[in-house]
């Protein structure tokens, strides 16, 4: 067993109002620049439909994500070593930038500085590519917006699959919902591995899965390794870029850029602890249907005495232990059982989890269309919507989905009987396995959702990232490789300069004891 | 004066490109990492006709490549041992730089009508991104042009002289220009074209070449990065 911890996400899609706050914050900070125009690191889609880019779930054609072999081996369905270098030249499976959309300006200026004429002016859109006018776009990282453009479109969305084609029509009157996207900083992530270079990594000591721009060459195998479709291609620096987690702010316990700002506080953050030996076992267990247990399995109690000993012998800092005892994120995922994976039939073991919608479920259930199964709507009874679910979040598996919209409905219930009737009945929580502690501790977090209960993040100790902390005050911060000043960016420094980002303190400090004077 | 050129040409040039190409490369990597790149513009038209140009190109030009490395610089002797005539290795030398050089042409072709004339391609290049790929179309067909010449003299003379000059700068023997100073124009205008390339080469997007990533082969999937560098 070799424990190691990472910072996970949980994303509350019941409360998700898709004003995508997390998008915008997300894309000033991060992507405002040259090149990565089109990038949107997290990104808001309305479901049902094809997303951004287009048609990114469907790996039958983008080929992104694992595949089990014959030999229960997995191999990056983009192809083997051999082959995603005989692809080096031109990847056959690189989405072409048209797929997520054309990069676009107003021209703003035109309103203040037309000439008088008979139609008022419009504000034209110009191609941030090429700098030429566009006549129309065409489409947009949001083109589905609360279900716009046409139906026919939308039905491709790839979790139709299994559901019957002719109700389709039928069901969007009653379903929609919103999944904010990001970088899933997968513990299998197949980016990583599609990247010839080796420039993509992920950090030991919060699972951040980074970019090393000094390291990457462009050879852009890594955008069509991602089954999600979060790494991006920056077309004018030549390398990929992606989420990067918001490390700087991770780092010194503040949540993500988008956490932060989610208005509906739909964000989660928290540590996890999880066996890395047994990662490669995990992603390739035989039926893809089990890919989220085995998950689950990897997971580990932040209570166990034995875990916390192996995890103090692994190199887990105690703050860290400290704060995966308050982790909402261990809560809603192994606690409580109601967040799920983003397609774990990837085999990427994503580790940005979503609570699934319960608001269009429960219209139905206002609406009188379901009944009641005891004390709890009949959930499995609206097939659609949970087989869609399904196949969005357990690979197809009805029963964890169906389980976990119970336990949010008894949570609902026993909620709206303490306030509205005045009475404490464990009658709903009951009938799911739910104790009345855990039914108020999913209020408390789920409903409530107060900032300290929502982001229990540990500070990263950087000071243990190099032994010579003093050595790197006042040193280079983030940069390009280039941007500090003339001196190089290897250790061997070609001419003779200091390293950039560690200086060595030219003496060797050591304390020692002055033996004590005797008093005369 | 015709001795003058010819020495500075074919005997200080190479040298002076050599080490422009090595110590440019070095300081380049050391310096500034971050523009060591193949600078795809695949994302802005990924077509099957670029595909099939990038692939035809990149292929041809590495075969001709290692085509003209082992051609050159294989010993005169070690050809003798294996019983290698001149005028057989002057037929697989004009048959595989023939095939490889019109793949490679094609390719090349295609891949300069699209960086010249599409709008999105064009506006990601740099100058330099124009300037080399029209230089290597040129060094191409000037290569493709040397196999009438090589034609004239099928016992492989002509090129025992061109291998004895690669030989002889590679491993700094006096007197290397002497032998290419009676070979045909046509050689010599693509040697000098091939020198400067080398020249060019560490201002370019050709530097990606040096990391080609073979390592990749050998290489675990997953890379985990320790908080200690």
């Amino acid at each position: 067993m070799k424990i190691r911890a990472q910072i996970g996400m949980v994303l509350n899609l019941d409360k998700c109002i898709g004003c995508h706050t997390c998008s915008i914050t997300c894309k000033n900070v991060w992507t405002s620049r040259d090149g990565v125009e089109y990038a949107w690191f997290n990104n808001v889609e309305t479901k049902p439909g094809i997303g951004y880019p287009k048609d990114w779930e469907n790996q039958d054609h983008w080929k992104g994500g694992w595949r089990r072999s014959a030999n229960s081996k997995i191999t990056p369905r983009q192809g083997g070593k051999w082959r995603v270098l005989a692809n080096i030249f031109a990847n056959p499976n690189l989405p072409q930038i048209d797929e997520y959309y054309e990069p676009f300006n107003f021209d703003y200026q035109r309103l203040h500085n037309a000439p008088e004429s008979r139609a008022q002016p419009t504000a034209k859109p110009y191609s941030a590519l090429t700098g030429r006018p566009m006549d129309k776009i065409e489409w947009g990282p949001n083109w589905e917006e609360i279900l716009g453009g046409e139906f026919a479109k939308r039905a491709r969305d790839y979790n139709f699959r299994e559901i019957e084609k002719e109700i389709y029509g039928q069901f969007e009157h009653t379903f929609m919902m919103y999944l904010p996207r990001l970088c899933e900083h997968c513990l299998n992530p197949t980016c990583v591995a599609s990247c010839p270079s080796g420039a993509i990594y992920k950090r030991e000591e919060d699972g951040i899965v980074l970019i090393d721009q000094d390291k990457c060459r462009g050879w852009r195998m890594c955008i069509s390794g991602c089954p999600y479709k979060k790494i991006y291609y920056n077309w004018q620096s030549g390398k990929s870029e992606k989420c990067i987690f918001c490390y700087p702010r991770i780092e010194a316990g503040q949540p993500t850029v988008c956490s932060e700002t989610c208005v509906g506080r739909i964000r989660y953050l928290g540590v996890m602890l999880y066996d890395a030996d047994r990662i490669k076992d995990a992603a390739a267990v035989a039926d893809e249907r089990d890919l989220y247990q085995a998950q689950l399995d990897l997971f580990l109690d932040p209570e166990d005495p034995a875990v916390i000993a192996q995890a103090l012998a692994d190199g887990v800092q105690q703050s860290w232990l400290d704060a995966a005892r308050r982790s909402p994120v261990y809560r809603m995922a192994v606690d409580w059982k109601v967040a799920f994976p983003l397609h774990p039939e990837y085999r990427t073991l994503p580790m940005v989890w979503y609570v699934p919608p319960l608001s269009s479920i429960s219209a139905a259930v206002d609406q009188g269309q379901i009944g009641f199964d005891g004390e709890i709507p009949d959930v499995a009874s609206l097939r659609i919507p949970v087989k869609y679910l399904a196949n969005l979040l357990s690979a197809g598996d009805e029963k964890p989905v169906i389980e976990a919209l119970r336990r949010m409905f008894a949570m609902r219930i026993y909620r709206r009987r303490q306030t509205v009737n005045g009475v404490t009945d464990t009658a709903a929580p009951d009938q799911v396995g739910l104790s009345q502690a855990q039914v108020d501790d999913m209020y408390r977090i789920m409903a409530i959702a107060n900032y300290e209960d929502r982001f229990v993040i540990p500070t990263n100790h950087r000071e243990l990232s190099t032994d010579d902390v003093y050595g790197e005050r006042g040193g280079c911060g983030f940069s390009f490789g280039d941007g500090c000043n003339t001196s190089g960016v290897n250790p061997t420094n070609l001419f003779g300069s200091k390293n950039p980002q560690r200086r060595k303190f030219p003496i060797a400090v050591t304390v020692t004891p002055r033996p004590s004077k005797t008093r005369k | 004066m015709d001795t003058f050129f010819n020495n500075l040409l074919f005997g200080y040039y190479p040298y002076v490109a050599g080490t422009v190409f090595l110590l440019g490369s070095v300081v380049r990597f050391d310096m500034s990492q971050y523009t060591w790149k193949t600078n795809s513009s695949q994302i802005a038209d990924s077509s099957p006709r670029f595909r099939l140009g990038n692939n035809l190109f990149h292929i041809g030009v590495l075969i001709l490549f290692f085509g003209h490395l082992i051609g050159l610089l294989t010993p005169h002797r070690w050809e003798e041992a294996l019983r290698i005539q001149p005028g057989l290795h002057q037929i697989v030398s004009m048959t595989s730089g023939g095939i490889f050089g019109l793949c490679a042409v094609f390719g090349g072709a295609i891949l300069i009508h699209r960086r010249l004339t599409n709008p999105r391609v064009r506006a990601q290049s740099s100058q330099m991104d124009v300037a080399i790929i029209i230089i290597l179309f040129i060094q191409l067909l000037l290569g493709l042009g040397t196999i009438p010449f090589s034609a004239q003299h099928l016992d492989g003379s002509e090129m025992m002289l061109l291998s004895a000059w690669a030989q002889h700068i590679v491993t700094f023997q006096p007197g290397a220009a002497a032998f290419v100073a009676k070979v045909s124009w046509m050689f010599k205008i693509h040697l000098f074209l091939g020198l400067t390339i080398f020249l060019l080469f560490p201002f370019t997007r050709l530097v990606h070449i040096w990391s080609a990533p073979i390592w990749y082969l050998g290489r675990r999937y997953q890379i985990v990065r320790m908080r200690h560098g």
